[in-house]
């Protein structure tokens, strides 16, 4: 039987931790995701887990502890959020290219500046091209079940990547929630043991790790990493027929919500999307034809799948918790307007960037967008394509 | 990747290892040093008295030594960096622009 509890979305991670018992945490504390390592702490103290717990200086020296114990042959993970992961930059992609399957909690936290430490996407959006499989969560739950989920993902053999389970800070990793948790036993079995084939601490088998790689050589390197998460987006639909038999709950690539007959939709991630769901409820009540379609994995794209799931929408939003500064919108804009490209009859598609800083987002903010959708249904003129979500205007301008 | 597997020039993405990951020990002596080098070492066989003082100040092992002498260059492994030349107490070895 599964245990139902209520966990926030820091101890939900922090729970799933303890029940894989990973062999090295090392983590150094930044809000909002500081309660992960905080909680995972009192595990080790208290002898839960057998884990060696690193508490590290820096958040560079976290992850760069992550990769010589993931090197070494442990199963590794940590914790961080916004100029945590900045500061992780430089190492994410040693990580990634050394094909190291380290998992972060990543709780998603704006950067500075104006310094401000609620939730908004640019912390992992930042690091979306560093070579690193991201899967978003709406709620504790999709937090819990995706950390699992992840560590087969990364140690899969066609995969060798590492990733990072995101969630919106405070929203949902403060928020306490009602939470289905698996038994210890059965997570255990699922994660099984972590065997990497190469490792330095195999004594009949000598390895160097992160060698120089000359102009003749790199370029193969990189293919042969696309290639990992190429595959990463079919090892995820694996994993998740998986997880469904221990858990009863179904995952994809993204979940379409009243998306099939929709004629106007939004594409949306992490927590944002439960509210835009109450907002396409109320809508359709009205009679509107209105869905959404909420990005599970952003890396890899499934740009073929999205395309499919959207190519019948008239009109579309897609709306990002960060900025690029293109002066065209975000970076899930660029992405379903590159993956709807090559759709013969493509959906007329509007950017909103929204929920900065951790600026609330309530049902009516996402019903005006729809209404804005609407507004172009009729009219047929899509106008200003990089807008701004109830952002405040001086009047008459 | 337990096997010991060579890799030079005609490798594809789909066969070199992960990450560049060397999973195999005593492979330095396949990996040839000697590509980028500007100015080459010219042994003179006549001046050496084979005191094997230059042997040991290789950086690589572009010196072999078989039964107590040293034999001409491997240029394979030679950088040109020059420091036989200037250990050698016979002159011996002659720097020279390498075309």
């Amino acid at each position: 039987m599964s245990i139902r509890e209520r966990l926030s979305g820091n101890e939900a991670i922090a729970f799933a931790m303890k029940q894989i018992n990973p062999d090295v945490v090392a983590a150094f504390p930044i809000t909002p995701s500081t309660e992960i390592p905080q909680y995972f702490s009192q595990y080790v103290a208290d002898g839960q887990v057998d884990t060696e717990f690193v508490p590290v200086e820096s958040e560079h020296s976290a992850i760069s502890a992550c990769v010589g114990s993931q090197a070494a042959g442990a199963r590794t993970m940590t914790a961080t959020s916004s100029c945590g992961l900045a500061l992780m930059h430089e190492i994410l992609y040693i990580a990634a290219s050394n094909r190291l399957p380290i998992t972060i909690a990543a709780i998603n936290r704006a950067l500075s500046g104006p310094i401000n430490i609620n939730a908004d996407h640019s912390d992992t959006m930042g690091s979306r091209d560093s070579g690193w499989i991201q899967i978003y969560s709406e709620n504790n739950q999709e937090a819990y079940d995706n950390f699992i989920q992840a560590l087969k993902i990364v140690e899969h053999k066609d995969v060798q990547l590492p990733a990072m389970v995101c969630q919106d800070g405070f929203i949902t990793s403060h928020a306490v929630e009602n939470i289905e948790l698996i038994e210890d036993a059965k997570v255990k079995e699922f994660v099984g043991e972590y065997n990497p084939e190469c490792y330095l601490l195999n004594e009949k088998q000598p390895m160097s790790v992160g060698p120089y790689d000359t102009p003749s050589y790199y370029l193969e390197h990189k293919r042969q990493q696309a290639e990992g998460m190429k595959n990463a987006k079919i090892v995820a639909l694996e994993v998740a027929k998986e997880f469904e038999k221990i858990s009863g709950r179904k995952y994809g690539l993204f979940e379409a919500y009243k998306l099939e007959d929709a004629e106007a939709a939004i594409v949306i991630i992490n927590s944002t999307a439960g509210t835009a769901k109450d907002a396409v409820d109320k809508m359709r009540n009205e009679g509107k034809k209105v869905g959404l379609l909420k990005i599970r994995l952003f890396r890899p794209f499934p740009a073929e799948e999205i395309a499919e799931a959207l190519k019948h929408v008239k009109v579309l939003a897609a709306m990002d918790k960060t900025e690029s500064f293109s002066s065209q919108g975000g970076p899930l804009g660029a992405e379903i307007k590159a993956a709807l490209y090559h759709e013969e009859k493509s959906p007329k598609i509007v950017n909103y960037i929204y929920g900065l800083g951790g600026r609330d987002v309530k049902v009516e903010d996402i019903s005006s967008v729809y209404e804005d959708l609407y507004e172009i249904l009729a009219t047929g003129v899509t106008g200003e394509t990089y807008r701004y979500l109830s952002v405040r205007n001086q009047e008459g301008k | 990747m337990t096997n010991k597997i060579n890799i030079d020039e005609t490798i594809s993405w789909q066969q070199i290892t992960p990450g560049g990951n060397v999973c195999a020990s005593g492979n330095s002596e396949d990996f040839h040093t000697g590509d980028w080098r500007t100015i080459k070492p010219v042994f003179i066989a006549d001046k050496c008295n084979q005191c094997l003082l230059c042997a040991p100040v290789c950086p690589d092992m572009a010196i072999p030594v078989k039964d107590g002498k040293r034999g001409d260059f491997i240029y394979e492994y030679c950088k040109g960096c020059g420091i036989c030349a200037k250990v050698c107490p016979v002159k011996a070895i002659e720097m020279k622009a390498d075309n």
